[in-house]
């Protein structure tokens, strides 16, 4: 019998964990709390056999602290955690935006606000990935479905927060982050993976680590290297110092923004199922796409024209593209376990928002294709 | 070890200047010491990480010629923690003041010192908040008068001293900014010292602490540090017990530090020996 190695049943969660080892993460800390502890379980017995580092710290606010300090020294790094933990987590997430450095921070969502509902599923922090810290900014928040995608997205997870030298929030949710299934891990050099950018400005030379080159990026020089440099969370000049000049504040602020709000398309990744001819698109995300591909299957065999739209970008909201596959809907039905929060902005990215409908389930249990069949067919005017 | 002539030019970034400390402030006395420290121990410049958190003291990061990273309130030693695991040849520093270093920070300052991270932190204790304007700190003591003690602090202080000892720490010290040779003799230790390294330096804020509280300019300060403190064990405290003692508390040279220790982990690991 022969078996590929590199075929597993797993754990959603595992999955985040074989994408950020494929991507080069070698530095984690973390603190536990369900349901996203077997990440830290697993990345403490794995890190180490690969010569990385991981560390349980006091809290939440140390993981993300810590994670950041070894990521000026070179590192990939990574938390993670879930609702309490990441509100714990935001004032230094805010600090990663200002002082630009590549961290990713996975949050296996659950049921809030507060402690809420532990160990059941929710997608009630979409908002708080986008606006969670203080100030403006700008975020990126990826998501998916199912371990292959979850894979998928962690390792490009890491490739943006290199590329645009940002935290880059993966949203998982209870149900994706817990579901065992079969992930099949990539090949090396299979997805691409980016590696820390660093500076060819010699020893001696003036190093301005926050002046963006041409392209936006901005080589970084490692803690320990022979260029010393000053980080810090106030607004600050080309050299990394302190500035309250109205004009640095300004040019900083919105180069933080725009480098990312002026590139959506290059971080844009969403799957569609059934959109060339849909009527009815079901936007929908994480464990929800799950029901909502399931039951555009199973109306599409008694010759519903529905389609979905997976969104695997959350931040920045992809609004071209999804007015662009709305566009020809009679009806859109976002599907989503909140009160409704990526419906918000769908109906402000598409054409017609009176055609925008709500899906969603808010009591910790995952949204069934029933759920949205009883609503498809109330807007189809056919009743339950 | 260097014995060339100390220029204080060497280890400072002149574009940061004028400081933005107060007249008769303490703080540039530690920052002097460590200087000096940091030179006669003939340290490479580029090995050196200085964290730091938000508060008067915390400026002194970007003052100092070496990396610095000026963090979030409370949280230097977390980001220091994620700097030396990461990179373990690093020479960590953690400047702090006593509200962000025993406060906001003051859970993460008694988990570093337990797991006993080779880090040395240095609390630069004036028992106020200078920055936000004179508020008291876990520092302040009974019966002080600040700007959120109109009436008088009735909250109890901690010992920094005894606090680190308990908390773990394999190196624990105190002095004072009057005795400048004392600071930048401990901080050599400190910083050589393979372990968790706590030197708590009291220091003067004339304009909040010491004028909220008849205590007097900033030599009439300088002076009480002499007058208030004796080396550890001198017979003066016979007589007066309440005196303050410096020195070093604790040299533990026997206990394992954090890096090394998960230097053993990973070699465990590589063998598949879970």
């Amino acid at each position: 019998m022969t078996q590929k190695d590199n075929i597993r049943f797993v754990q959603g969660n595992e999955a985040c964990v074989e994408g950020a080892l494929y991507a080069g993460l070698n530095f984690f800390a973390g603190y536990p709390i369900t349901p996203s502890t077997e990440i830290a379980e697993h990345l403490s017995e794995r890190l180490p056999r690969e010569g990385g580092k991981f560390i349980q710290m006091e809290d939440e606010i140390a993981s993300m602290g810590a994670i950041l300090g070894a990521s000026l020294t070179g590192k990939k790094v990574m938390t993670a955690t879930s609702g309490p933990g990441f509100s714990l987590k935001q004032e230094a997430l805010g600090y990663a935006c200002m002082a630009e450095i590549p961290c990713v921070i996975a949050n296996v969502q659950r049921g809030g606000p507060s402690t809420g509902n532990p160990t059941h599923v929710s997608q009630g922090d979409v908002n708080q990935a986008r606006w969670g810290t203080h100030g403006d900014h700008a975020i990126i928040a990826l998501t998916a479905s199912n371990n292959q995608d979850v894979f998928k997205i962690t390792v490009e997870a890491f490739n943006l927060a290199e590329t645009y030298r940002t935290p880059v929030i993966v949203l998982l949710d209870e149900v994706v982050g817990h579901m065992r299934e079969k992930l099949t891990i990539a090949d090396p050099d299979e997805i691409p993976v980016v590696s820390r950018m660093r500076t060819s400005v010699p020893k001696g030379v003036d190093y301005h680590p926050y002046l963006p080159r041409e392209d936006g990026r901005l080589p970084m020089s490692d803690f320990g290297a022979e260029h010393r440099y000053n980080v810090t969370g106030l607004f600050h000049d080309m050299w990394g110092f302190p500035s309250n000049n109205p004009k640095v504040v300004s040019e900083l602020l919105r180069h933080l923004v725009d480098k990312i709000e002026n590139n959506v398309d290059s971080m844009t990744y969403y799957k569609e199922y059934w959109l060339d001819d849909a009527d009815y698109v079901l936007v929908s995300y994480g464990s929800s796409a799950r029901s909502a591909i399931h039951i555009a299957k199973n109306r599409r065999a008694r010759g519903v024209k529905i389609g979905v739209l997976e969104l695997q970008t959350l931040w920045p909201f992809p609004s071209d593209m999804v007015r662009e596959k709305c566009a020809n809907a009679k009806a859109v039905l976002v599907v989503e376990m909140n009160m409704g929060q990526i419906v918000t902005q769908v109906k402000s990215a598409v054409d017609n928002p009176d055609n925008v409908f709500l899906a969603n389930r808010i009591d910790g249990q995952l949204i069934s294709p029933t759920d949205i069949k009883t609503i498809l067919r109330m807007i189809q005017g056919k009743g339950v | 070890m260097t014995t060339a002539p100390f220029d204080f030019k060497d280890y400072i970034r002149n574009r940061f200047f004028p400081h933005i400390w107060c007249p008769g402030c303490g703080h540039g006395i530690v920052l002097g010491s460590l200087l000096r420290a940091v030179h006669e121990l003939g340290l490479d410049k580029n090995e050196i990480v200085m964290t730091s958190g938000i508060g008067c003291s915390s400026r002194i990061s970007g003052y100092v010629d070496f990396h610095s990273l000026h963090t979030i309130h409370g949280r230097a030693l977390t980001f220091a923690t994620g700097v030396k695991l990461a990179k373990p040849g690093i020479t960590a520093i953690v400047p702090m003041g006593d509200g962000d270093a025993l406060a906001i920070g003051g859970n993460h300052f008694i988990h570093a010192a337990r797991r006993n991270i080779d880090i040395t932190a240095i609390v630069m204790n004036n028992r106020i908040y200078g920055m936000t304007g004179g508020q008291f700190s876990p520092l302040s003591g009974l019966g002080k008068k600040a700007t959120t003690a109109p009436y008088s602090t009735i909250d109890n202080q901690f010992d920094v001293v005894e606090l680190a000892k308990s908390a773990g720490a394999s190196f624990v010290a105190r002095s004072t900014v009057f005795h400048a040779i004392e600071c930048k003799d401990l901080l050599k230790k400190a910083i050589s010292h393979k372990g968790f390294s706590v030197v708590e330096i009291l220091s003067q804020c004339p304009t909040y602490f010491g004028r909220k509280n008849k205590e007097g300019d900033a030599v009439q300060m300088m002076e009480a540090f002499k007058t208030n403190t004796v080396k550890i064990g001198s017979k003066k405290l016979e007589a007066n017990p309440d005196l303050i003692q410096r020195g070093i508390f604790v040299e533990d040279t026997q206990k394992a530090e954090y890096c090394a220790a998960y230097d053993k982990i990973i070699e465990t690991a590589m063998k598949g020996n879970a």
